[in-house]
């Protein structure tokens, strides 16, 4: 091929690539939120299967929490160490808890939190559901006339997405907590007066929009982590392939959403 | 005769350009036990991925009980996947769950039963395949010959008009495999289902068909009774029956470039 076409052929078969796989995401979401509505309306068998749903939040979600919180406990530590000299050069150390609330409760809460559960999380979907193609499971529930959306994707895509949020109130009170600590132990802050100036500084928007992203962030990785996983072709080294590009392409998702979340609540004024 | 439940009318299945099943007709009877044989790669397996319904023909038609799969609705579909049974070739079992709830699944799914008669009804199937005793052990844990007995019970879990197998025998020593054979043949017996076994098996494939099918590179060869295919003069068949090293299958194998190939040039 020429040389001068070669990398127009490469950027344009790149970008086609990008917007194929996200219809393909976009026709999971679409096809598991039709999975819920059908099966919560089934005339026989299982409603949602609510044990496999629990079994799906206790792994994605319950044994992610202590790393989360040991995570933002630290992060909100660093903040408070690096924020406290600026701000004492201008005799406003104590604003030190404004800036860790609002950093964390709008900004490092949801994206760091989503971050350890892509690791945590995605990763496992994806190598779980990659394995299942291999072994002939999903071709096996098919031919018994199960929808693999409905029984394997539904489940993991809600559970992420209820734990992401219940994950990220955790490490918004573990990184608030962490600034809280550091604080007064080397900046002289008091936990009251640190306590004061955070409920003084986070409005309930800087909250409900944290959240809102982090529900956000969760069914992103999950849709990630399930198309990758149930597109895994060639054994075992394809369930390899698979997992390492949900990890990678789940945290450039995630910056980038978060990016446009930003900007639409900066153009929203919230 | 009896009357054909399963009509294969031109199948035709292309993957990325290479046509997989060409034109393929042939009809399943019921209560039959029919055996499609062919050596690695003739189509087989597509084929009875498009019997069971998981895969659409790209031309030609299959008419399952008087419907057509291709035009059949998705829950039309799943309706008709219920009626029939799957032996897939490792077993296929769902590794997270016991034996036992791997038979309940499709029960769970698509019946309203009371658990307790689900349980009662997972202790028949596994006693029918002989796998009562091992009902809560996990997939892993099992032998090969013991996978493929644990996915056949919960292939019979819905009580299935038709059973499908794909290769029953592949991987398992002589003794386990005449095992299986034996079991298909006493379901058959016991449950009156009618059978498709995709193997290349020959010994299994004599044991257990009533009718047998051969495909090659993704076309219809023969088909007739053992005793006809055993009796076969067509050199292909005769080749592939008695597993002859000499005949048309090698030659062609031989006969494929490797001389330009090795020598790097092409034939004027």
């Amino acid at each position: 091929m020429n040389t001068v076409l070669r990398p127009i052929v490469l950027i344009y078969s790149s970008i086609a690539e990008v917007f194929r796989f996200l219809g393909e995401l976009t026709y999971l979401v679409g096809d598991a939120v039709a999975g819920v509505r059908r099966s919560l309306f089934r005339k026989q068998g299982r409603r949602l299967g609510w044990s496999n749903l629990w079994a799906q939040m206790d792994r994605v979600g319950v044994r992610s929490i202590p790393i989360v919180a040991l995570v933002l406990f630290c992060i909100g530590a660093i903040l408070a160490l690096q924020m406290a000299p600026i701000l004492r050069d201008y005799g406003a150390q104590d604003r030190v808890a404004d800036i860790i609330a609002i950093a964390i409760g709008r900004e490092l809460g949801p994206l760091v939190s989503a971050i350890v559960l892509t690791g945590f999380a995605g990763a496992s979907i994806a190598a779980e559901l990659g394995t299942m193609v291999v072994s002939e499971e999903i071709e096996a529930l098919r031919a018994n006339a199960i929808d693999p959306i409905y029984f394997l994707v539904v489940p993991r895509m809600l559970s992420t997405t209820i734990m992401m949020i219940c994950i990220c109130m955790v490490g918004d009170t573990s990184g608030v907590i962490g600034g809280m600590a550091t604080a007064d132990a080397f900046v002289g802050l008091s936990p009251t007066l640190y306590r004061h100036h955070t409920f003084d500084a986070l409005k309930l928007k800087d909250f409900v929009t944290g959240l809102v992203k982090a529900g956000v962030f969760g069914l992103l990785i999950s849709a990630i982590a399930c198309r990758l996983g149930l597109g895994v072709t060639g054994g075992a080294q394809g369930v390899g392939v698979a997992t390492t590009r949900t990890v990678v392409l789940t945290i450039v998702a995630l910056i980038a959403v978060d990016l446009l979340f930003t900007a639409v609540f900066f153009y929203l004024g919230l | 005769m009896s009357q054909a439940i399963i009509q294969v009318q031109s199948a035709t299945k292309i993957y990325e350009g290479r046509t997989i099943l060409d034109a393929i007709c042939l009809d399943v009877f019921a209560g039959e036990t029919l055996v499609i044989m062919g050596g690695s790669g003739s189509g087989k397996s597509t084929m009875l991925r498009l019997m069971i319904g998981n895969v659409l023909c790209d031309g030609g038609d299959i008419v399952a009980f008087g419907k057509s799969l291709r035009k059949m609705t998705p829950d039309e579909r799943d309706n008709y996947r219920k009626s029939v049974g799957v032996l897939f070739q490792s077993g296929a079992l769902f590794n997270s769950m016991s034996v036992a709830e791997n038979v309940a699944l499709p029960l769970r799914e698509h019946t309203d039963l009371p658990e307790q008669t689900i349980e009662i009804m997972v202790k028949i199937k596994l006693e029918l395949v002989g796998l009562r005793q091992h009902a809560d052990k996990m997939p892993a844990m099992l032998s090969g010959g013991m996978k493929k007995r644990a996915g056949l019970a919960r292939a019979i879990a819905l009580d299935p008009k038709v059973l499908f197998y794909d290769e029953p025998s592949a991987g398992l020593d002589p003794v386990t495999s005449a095992e299986i054979d034996q079991l298909i043949m006493d379901l058959n017996k016991k449950l009156g289902v009618t059978s498709v076994v995709v193997t290349h098996e020959m010994d299994s494939a004599f044991r257990i068909g009533d009718r047998m099918v051969l495909l090659d590179r993704g076309k219809f060869i023969a088909s007739g009774t053992p005793k006809e295919m055993h009796d076969s003069t067509d050199p292909l068949v005769h080749q592939f029956v008695f597993g002859l090293a000499q005949g048309p299958l090698t030659d062609r194998r031989r006969a494929d470039g490797y001389e330009e190939d090795l020598l790097g040039y092409e034939h004027g």
